[in-house]
């Protein structure tokens, strides 16, 4: 970036200037303006007549409980609907302009990168924003006039602060989308990348109101502020002006991106030696700060499900160690859990936890997948935790019935953790000079290589372990047979 | 020599395919120079790279001695870029429209609202500015989007397919208000397969195809260099008759007819003059003495198609 226009209020100066236009210009569009009035005006008054009507309902049955939750529900309800349409407007930002032919002149102006991405976030936002919260206005004022509601002030903030997070996240996704597309149709078709999570965003965010547990939403708001972050940060970096108007077709190149998977994979190993002695010397010291982050959260997990221990006693009697049988292994065998079907069993459980992680980890930069990796040992942790409250000998549990296989499970949920994060840094920001594709396909191929060669045998092992081994020792220890 | 446009070698690559194949240009202070090519021969990806909107594979480009990679936002600064498609915002009137390109430069608003004003009584737009843009015609959207490169009074403009798909007159209209941008203190490059536009506009011309420069210098160099020695038309009062074994010996006949004579010469300052004395002294009367026409068209054909024969060649 320019020195000239490396500052903060250069970079909102600059910003302003492209949002300030578009924004008149939206002015201009009943198109925009018609939908955002209703919304923010009829809307509101809509949704009062619902809930006076519920309410009156849901009291005749005397479930005036439900009544109570349904105001917040549908005051976060009314600032959602008019921020909807910034999705709109932030998908058509940049591919409507590059189908309109006006992009070209605007990046052949002095406006940085960094300028020209914020204002169009900001353009995408504000006018839906205002909407948004004028139509919370509406309905507040309405609800006070027609049931005398009184408003309780830490909600309406967190109402406030929540739909404009939720407006971030939806358009800083989809400017990354609209940048990334060659035409307004496209973008529109990649637009489900936002919709299905914002969607799923808002249904949970619904049952936490009915839940009544408004201290969750603070998690909700941090978790969207953290998300809206990186992907602003990822959209900046895959910002570039070259592919905004070189591109002119959206095509899947299945054979390039098979050709580029398949030459990351082997990376010009000769033999299955020659491929491990590049897994060891390129691919893991890649992961050095992945793989460190993933113990830590796995230790993190620990600790979090040891706690809850605490909250959600087990009865005692659960948790006689002692009272193990020793026919443990015949019962086992009735069940099928030992045995090459067993092993089978356990192995497969595991490919499929893998799979899982890696599936939401791409479509949550890796977030996901760390917080799927994390349950298994936060439920150990919460296991242990009771162990330990049952005054029995937390070590003897984990020694007999953990530590055998653990020591092989949990370095392959280390391992598939960070190479999950890896795709989703490899989408966040690209190595320079490359495409978000061939990131991709690149950090794919990374995953797949520790997969195949470490992830894969390691969890043959601990299957084995698991099936064969650990419940000799977990007699042996527990029994003391 | 005051160059405000200097490429070396550039290059530019879309994976296998090469649009821009080192490139090697100068233009200085108060030139025009036209880059002619049929469609697809990479004027667009020239001017893209020049303008710092693409960034070239190989090679080098400074814009009023900034480098096109290194410092693109002073690059952008000192440049004017109309673009081919004129990319105006339909929605906005013109000196709002303008104001906003004002902005985007760092001019001030009262500056930016005076040369606004200036260039749309410059190019006849003034009484249209109460409408909105996409009620403009094609001509006066080019006109703006003319007026939009030259707000910030830049020392470098680049104009892509000025006049493409505009009817002939708005077309002469365009191309005069750019003759007229002509200026001591600015480079110009035109990017144009209109060969009548690039015969009017350009000091030099350059002739790009397939990505390569296969022809650059004057016109008149250019004539030479591809159609050989200039052919000239003397025309008489009189017969030609008797009047042949007037002229100088060494002159080359081509051809005659009842009063005209054609003949070729290499060298038209010093050969012409001895022609007219030469009938002068015979008391020959002259009606014209000019040289035979020979339209640019010619020589595009003849670098263009022999360009396509090598590379049929090659291939």
């Amino acid at each position: 970036m320019n020195q000239n226009t490396n500052s903060f209020s250069d970079l909102f100066r600059g910003a302003w200037i492209v949002a300030y236009r578009e924004i008149r210009d939206q002015l201009r569009d009943w198109r925009i303006i018609t939908p955002i009035l209703v919304l923010t005006l009829l809307f509101p008054i809509l949704m009062e007549i619902t809930a006076k009507r519920a309410v009156s309902f849901v009291n005749r049955y005397g479930a005036s409980l439900i009544a109570d939750r349904l105001i917040p529900f549908l005051l976060l309800v009314v600032g959602f609907f008019p921020i909807s349409i910034s999705l709109v407007i932030a998908l058509e930002s940049f591919a409507g302009e590059r189908e309109r032919h006006s992009l070209e002149p605007l990046l052949a102006t002095p406006l940085t990168d960094g300028q020209l991405y914020l204002g169009k976030m900001l353009a995408s936002m504000l006018a839906p924003l205002m909407g948004a919260f004028f139509g919370i206005f509406v309905y507040l004022i309405v609800l006070i006039i027609e049931i005398g509601w009184e408003v309780p002030l830490l909600l309406i903030v967190q109402v406030v602060l929540l739909t404009t997070a939720q407006a971030l996240v939806m358009v800083s996704g989809a400017v990354v989308i609209s940048s990334q597309a060659t035409s307004v149709r496209s973008a529109n078709l990649l637009a489900s990348f936002v919709i299905i999570p914002v969607a799923m965003l808002v249904i949970g965010e619904s049952m936490i109101m009915f839940w009544a547990n408004y201290n969750a939403l603070w998690l909700i708001l941090a978790a969207l502020i953290i998300l809206a972050t990186i992907l602003s940060r990822m959209g900046l970096h895959l910002f570039n002006r070259e592919y905004l108007l070189g591109r002119e077709i959206d095509s899947l190149n299945l054979k390039w991106a098979g050709q580029h998977f398949w030459e990351t994979f082997i990376r010009g190993a000769k033999s299955i030696p020659d491929w491990y002695h590049t897994l060891f010397k390129r691919t893991i010291p890649q992961l050095k700060y992945s793989m460190l982050f993933m113990a830590v959260a796995l230790t993190s997990a620990f600790f979090i499900g040891s706690n809850m221990a605490s909250k959600f006693i087990l009865p005692k009697d659960v948790l006689q160690l002692k009272n193990l049988d020793s026919n443990l292994m015949s019962q086992l065998a009735d069940l099928g859990i030992v045995g090459t079907r067993g092993w089978l069993w356990v192995f497969w459980n595991n490919v499929r936890a893998t799979g899982l992680a890696t599936l939401l980890g791409i479509f949550s930069f890796g977030i996901a997948a760390v917080i799927l990796l994390m349950i298994p040992i936060g439920i150990i942790g919460y296991f242990s935790g009771n162990v330990i409250l049952a005054g029995q000998d937390v070590m003897l549990f984990l020694g007999g019935l953990v530590f055998p296989h653990a020591v092989v499970e949990v370095p392959a949920a280390i391992l598939c953790g960070a190479v999950v994060l890896n795709i989703g840094l490899a989408m966040i920001s690209p190595s320079k000079g490359c495409t978000l594709g061939e990131s991709f396909v690149s950090a794919l191929a990374e995953w797949a290589r520790v997969v195949v060669g470490l992830i894969l045998p390691l969890l043959m092992i601990a299957a084995a372990i698991e099936v064969f081994i650990t419940p000799r020792i977990a007699i042996i220890l527990l029994s003391g047979n | 020599m005051n160059d405000l446009i200097v490429t070396n070698n550039l290059s530019k690559e879309f994976g296998s395919f090469v649009a821009v194949d080192r490139v090697t240009l100068r233009v200085e202070a108060g030139e025009v120079l036209v880059l002619l090519g049929p469609n697809g021969a990479g004027k667009t990806t020239t001017i893209r790279m020049l303008a710092s909107i693409l960034n070239p594979t190989r090679g080098w480009a400074r814009i009023a001695g900034y480098d096109v990679s290194r410092e693109p936002e002073n690059v952008r600064r000192s440049l004017g870029l109309l673009t081919e498609h004129h990319g105006l915002y339909t929605r906005m009137r013109a000196l709002d429209y303008l104001a906003f390109f004002g902005q985007t430069y760092g001019l001030k608003a009262e500056e930016s609202r005076q040369r606004a004003q200036r260039l749309v009584e410059q190019f006849g737009i003034s009484q249209k500015i109460s409408l909105r843009l996409g009620e403009y015609s094609k001509g006066m959207r080019q006109k703006l989007a003319l007026a939009r490169a030259l707000l910030h009074d830049p020392p470098v403009l680049l104009l892509d397919e000025p006049t493409s798909a505009m009817d002939p007159a708005s077309a002469l209209k365009v191309q005069a208000s750019i003759a007229n941008l002509r200026s001591s203190k600015r480079a110009v490059i035109v990017c144009t397969h209109n060969l009548t536009e690039a015969e009017v506009l350009a000091d030099r011309i350059a002739i790009i195809c397939c990505g390569r420069i296969v022809a650059r210098g004057t016109l008149t160099e250019l004539k030479k260099d591809f159609l050989g020695d200039c052919i000239m038309e003397l025309r008489l009062a009189q017969s030609v008759d008797g009047v042949l074994r007037h002229l100088p010996t060494d002159l080359c006949l081509l051809e005659r007819g009842a009063d005209w004579v054609r003949y070729k010469v290499s060298n038209p300052e010093s050969e012409n003059p001895k022609v007219l004395k030469a009938m002068a002294e015979a008391n020959v009367p002259v009606v014209t003495l000019a040289e035979v026409p020979r339209s640019l068209e010619e020589i595009y054909l003849k670098v263009v198609e022999n360009n396509g024969k090598k590379r049929r060649i090659v291939a």
